[in-house]
């Protein structure tokens, strides 16, 4: 009797063993033969981190300035001096105010520095003054660039009344330029735009791809042949992870690659955790897609509603491109309901700040319950019943 | 018979549905009872909606009734659906194929899934690959098969262990004749060598005709059920063939008989004969019958299943107080209403309306129209016939002005649509395969709708809603959206839309696909009253029996042109004599047939040259 009973157990897991491994050759095979599949899985992670590595920089460098040289004196010259040698701007001296707005009216100059007439008479009296324009349309560069210039122009400045014999200023404008910032001391925005990038990438390859593919079965009417069948639900899930995992694990490799080494970003932390952390991130992003898949049954439905709660929150409300100590209450307590902030903490504590741990393991435990909680519904919502 | 016989038990079958955005709750089985005997093929037979996947889909455990009891190899199909699921094997409406694994992988998935072991595996094989003829096809992707393969894969894959229980859902729908009977031959080998019990659903009455027992659905109820001699014998000695002279085609006698619903039961055209069913009160020497016969001569027929199911139907609903043919005379009144405004239309009836000259159509390599030559005349109606993937819907758009040929000469109404003024495409009207209707706008809404795209305005465009509301009987629903509307009547608004500004040519694709015996005779009724008044009529169907309606056909298969010519000349092209009884399946087969073999001795010949 007791034999009988383990004899029908392992035949019972022999079972379950053989079916899962022909749904997820299956999977596979589907996986690879479908181009727009690939190409969301492998090639978009390589355009996303070539567009968000060299394309997109927060960064505001050799931007185009416009000077109206009003004095021609050696003074004058040495303020235009301190723009040329900073690595910022890029200074084209015009001939009049008229000239200068025409080009910054084409865009083709960020800012007009007007140097006037008296400038070195004025900086001999101690009181220079320097017209800054700005092209404000937009507002974080603009004020990126009126810093940097104003320093860059007062350091000159300051040189030269030092020379002039001139006590000015007392180095007011010095505290400014040596603000240091932490954990970016470069202050490259790479360094904080690839952690966003592996976030983004994560979710892409588990949410956005898996929410296509419970849909698809639905879609194409496979599901009630492959129901009727000795099949369990449990095996059609673990299948549909396997593959996909995969595939956001070399997802995450490429992005951490490239991290290193197209970007040079550190790694402070410890690498084992990331990569623990990823896992639990891509498990429960997997669940989400899954989730979403298995509930609106329609493919369409399914991309639209993957985008809007899994990668837009990731862009908007992650901390990737907003920092979440800088917006209100409300939108800080939204933006921690969703599982990539947590994620996007890890990544950026663990690649720029080293091994917190308690954070951490406060960060992982949130992603584990997230994991349990996804999967768990992903699996109670896809029944063998077309009801 | 003991209870051990009997492979599915059902007691009192309720389902129903809730649609979420209608807000209404449709029931698709009402109080059912139902068992099948092993061993034995039992069809479900009726038209859409009739509840035939549904009681499928409850057998395979992937519904819960609401109510009654439902007992499917003795396991509770409510309580154990896991272990009926291990037990049976299903294919469902659309074969449940992975279209882009290959037919060989799609077997695998399926053996694998149904733990079968190798060696029996092999075995297997080799008699489903002989069975099917998909053995040079292994390596091709489920997608890139034709529907007739696509078919007998599925059923290949149902098929790669025997199953206590064979469930197939409409597995000949949208299926060419020839596949059709290769898999009607497949069935009755395993039901003999294996006992397999087989449960399939169909809407062709004339497939039913094979079973064991049939069950006739209709609206979620068993109308009837019995062996196919049961059930024909309800029309016993009221079916007769009526031989028309020569001078008045088979079609107007049938319209003639057809609208006289207290006298005659049903007619069809068949054999280039009528086909009719005499009501039970009135006898065949009656004044009123021979008025209509005019020394036709009359021979008595042996009753089909489909006769039986009239019958059945026309006594359901007059039990219901409904009138059976109340839409068949409003639609022959289409004709008579129509007024001067169709006048213009009576022109020469020689006038060429549509012409075609070595018509060719490739997507990349692949040719789906071959130099295509037909020219169709004022007031025919001409039928397109052929399997899937034959060229048919793509002949059709070209037609239309959807789809610009590869080369060839094409004219429609003297112009060529796809570059002309939109003048010229007034003369046209078009009702596709899935209608083409804003399921959110209101039945009159959408008529407004298509009315002012082709520039009714005004009171002449409420004069003509008014109109074919009237003669497509759409007036009391008037204000209901038509994506609410069930399937017969948004085919009426399909074609009341089609035929709204008065075209000269009206294109169908596929109307009469789904729909029921009844809402076909209307169907049909229309076309042919609208032909009478000069209306040319292009209709693509694969109901064989219906290319009788038509003047004239042509029959596609793979792209090429295979015969052209009216029912009876097609049937003497297929090689029988020119007084046999015409049978258009038959004539089908053999044409597709015959052209297949040509094919295959043209590329074997060069070898012994």
């Amino acid at each position: 009797m007791h034999n009988a009973s383990a004899h029908s157990m392992t035949q019972r897991s022999r079972g379950f063993f053989l079916r899962l491994f022909a749904l997820t050759r299956k999977e596979v095979r589907q996986l690879l033969r479908d181009k727009s599949n690939l190409g969301v899985g492998l090639l978009l992670p390589v355009v996303l981190m070539l567009i968000f590595g060299y394309g997109l920089s927060l960064d505001v460098k050799n931007a185009p300035v416009a000077v109206v040289l009003e004095d021609s004196s050696s003074t004058a010259m040495e303020a235009v001096a301190g723009l040329s040698l900073s690595p910022y701007f890029s200074p084209q001296i015009v001939r009049s105010i008229q000239e200068a707005q025409t080009l910054m009216l084409a865009r083709e100059v960020d800012a007009i520095v007007t140097i006037p007439s008296n400038y070195s008479s004025a900086l001999a009296d101690g009181d220079a003054q320097i017209q800054l324009i700005v092209h404000g349309a937009e507002a974080s560069r603009a004020s990126i660039i009126l810093n940097y210039a104003s320093a860059a122009l007062m350091q000159q400045g300051v040189r030269s009344a030092d020379r002039l014999g001139q006590n000015v200023g007392a180095g007011i404008g010095m505290v400014n330029v040596e603000s240091r910032l932490w954990f970016n001391e470069s202050n490259t925005s790479t360094w904080y735009l690839v952690p966003g990038l592996i976030v983004l990438i994560i979710t892409l390859v588990g949410a956005f791809l898996t929410a296509l593919v419970m849909a698809r079965e639905w879609e194409r009417g496979t599901f009630e042949a492959l129901f009727v069948s000795p099949v369990k639900p449990v095996e059609i899930l673990i299948a549909k992870i396997i593959p996909y995992f995969c595939v956001g694990i070399i997802g995450l490799a490429m992005c951490l690659v490239a991290a290193r080494v197209l970007f040079a970003v550190p790694m402070v932390g410890s690498m084992p955790v990331l990569l623990f952390a990823s896992v639990l991130y891509l498990l429960v992003a997997l669940g989400i897609g899954l989730l979403i898949s298995s509930l609106t049954r329609n493919q369409f439905l399914a991309s639209q509603v993957s985008l809007i709660v899994s990668l837009l929150p990731v862009l908007m409300l992650s901390g990737f491109l907003f920092d979440l100590r800088n917006v209100p209450l409300v939108v800080n307590i939204i933006g921690h309901l969703f599982p990539a902030t947590h994620y996007m903490i890890l990544v950026k504590t663990l690649m720029l700040a080293g091994n917190v741990w308690p954070q951490i393991i406060l960060e992982c435990s949130i992603l584990f319950a997230y994991m349990i909680v996804f999967i768990g519904l992903a699996r109670l919502v896809t029944q063998k019943r077309l009801d | 018979m003991s209870d051990a016989d009997e492979v599915v038990v059902g007691r009192g079958l309720t389902k129903r549905f809730f649609d979420k955005e209608s807000g209404h709750t449709t029931t698709a089985l009402k109080n059912i009872d139902f068992a099948v005997l092993r061993g034995s093929i039992t069809a479900l037979v009726g038209p859409d909606a009739a509840g035939k996947t549904t009681l499928m889909r409850l057998m395979a455990g992937l519904l819960r009734s609401d109510h009654g009891q439902l007992h499917v190899l003795g396991l509770d199909a409510k309580t154990h659906p896991q272990e009926i699921q291990d037990r049976i094997s299903y294919m469902p409406q659309r074969f449940g194929l992975y279209e882009d694994l290959s037919v060989q992988e799609n077997l695998d998935l399926y053996a694998d899934l149904h733990g079968v072991g190798q060696q029996e595996r092999k075995e297997r094989y080799a008699r489903l690959m002989e069975m099917t003829g998909l053995a040079e096809f292994t390596e091709r992707p489920a997608g890139k098969l034709s529907g007739g393969m696509k078919q007998k894969l599925g059923l290949a894959c149902t098929l790669v262990r025997s199953p206590q229980l064979l469930l197939l859902d409409e597995p000949t729908v949208g299926v060419d004749p020839l596949s059709r009977v290769e898999l009607w031959q497949i069935v009755e080998q395993l039901r003999q060598d294996e006992q397999l019990t087989v449960i399939i659903s169909t809407a062709y009455l004339d497939e039913a005709q094979r079973c064991a027992k049939v069950y006739v659905m209709h609206e979620g109820e068993v109308l009837a059920q019995g062996t196919p001699e049961q059930l024909s014998a309800n029309a016993q000695g009221q079916c007769f063939s009526a031989r028309t002279l020569d001078e008045r085609p088979a079609r107007t006698l049938q319209a003639q008989m057809i609208d006289e619903p207290s006298l005659i039961v049903d007619a069809v055209p068949q054999g280039g004969n009528v086909r009719f069913i005499l009501n039970e009160a009135v006898s065949l020497e009656s004044e009123a019958i021979q008025n209509i016969l005019q020394g036709a001569t009359v021979e008595p027929l042996t009753p089909r299943l489909e006769d039986g199911f009239m019958v059945l139907l026309r006594r359901r609903l007059q039990a219901e107080k409904k009138d059976m043919q109340a839409g068949i005379v409003a639609a022959a009144s289409l004709g008579k209403t129509a007024g001067n405004a169709t006048k213009k239309m009576q022109g020469d009836a020689h006038d060429t309306m549509i012409e075609v000259r070595d018509l060719v159509r490739k997507f990349g390599d692949f040719v789906a129209v071959n130099s295509t030559s037909f020219a169709v005349q004022r007031g025919e109606i001409f039928g397109l016939l052929g399997p899937n993937g034959a060229g048919k819907t793509t002949t059709f758009r070209m037609l239309c002005g959807l789809l610009p040929a590869s080369s060839g000469f094409l004219q429609v109404a003297g112009v060529n649509l796809l570059t002309a003024r939109a003048a010229a495409r007034k003369k046209i009207g078009y009702v596709s395969q899935k209608f083409s209707l804003y399921g959110n706008l209101t039945v009159r809404e959408n008529l407004e709708f298509f009315g002012g795209v082709y520039g009714l305005r005004g009171k002449q465009l409420k004069a003509r809603i008014a109109l074919v509301c009237e003669q497509f009987e759409l007036q009391h629903l008037y204000k209901t959206p038509a994506g609410h509307l069930p399937g017969g009547f948004k085919q009426r608004l399909a074609m009341a839309v089609g035929v709204l500004h008065e075209p000269e040519i009206l294109f169908l694709d596929e109307p009469t696909s789904g729909t029921d015996p009844l809402a076909r005779r209307e169907f049909w009724r229309r076309i042919t009253a609208l032909a009478d008044i000069g209306v040319t009529i292009i209709i693509t169907t694969h109901f064989l029996d219906e290319a009788e309606y038509c003047d004239r056909i042509v029959i596609q298969d793979a792209g090429e042109l295979k015969a052209l010519g009216t029912p009876r000349e097609v049937w003497m092209q297929a090689g029988h004599g020119a007084t046999s009884t015409l049978n258009m399946e038959r004539a089908f087969i053999d044409i597709v047939n015959q052209a297949r073999q040509q094919k295959q001795q043209a590329l074997e010949e060069p070898r012994y040259a």
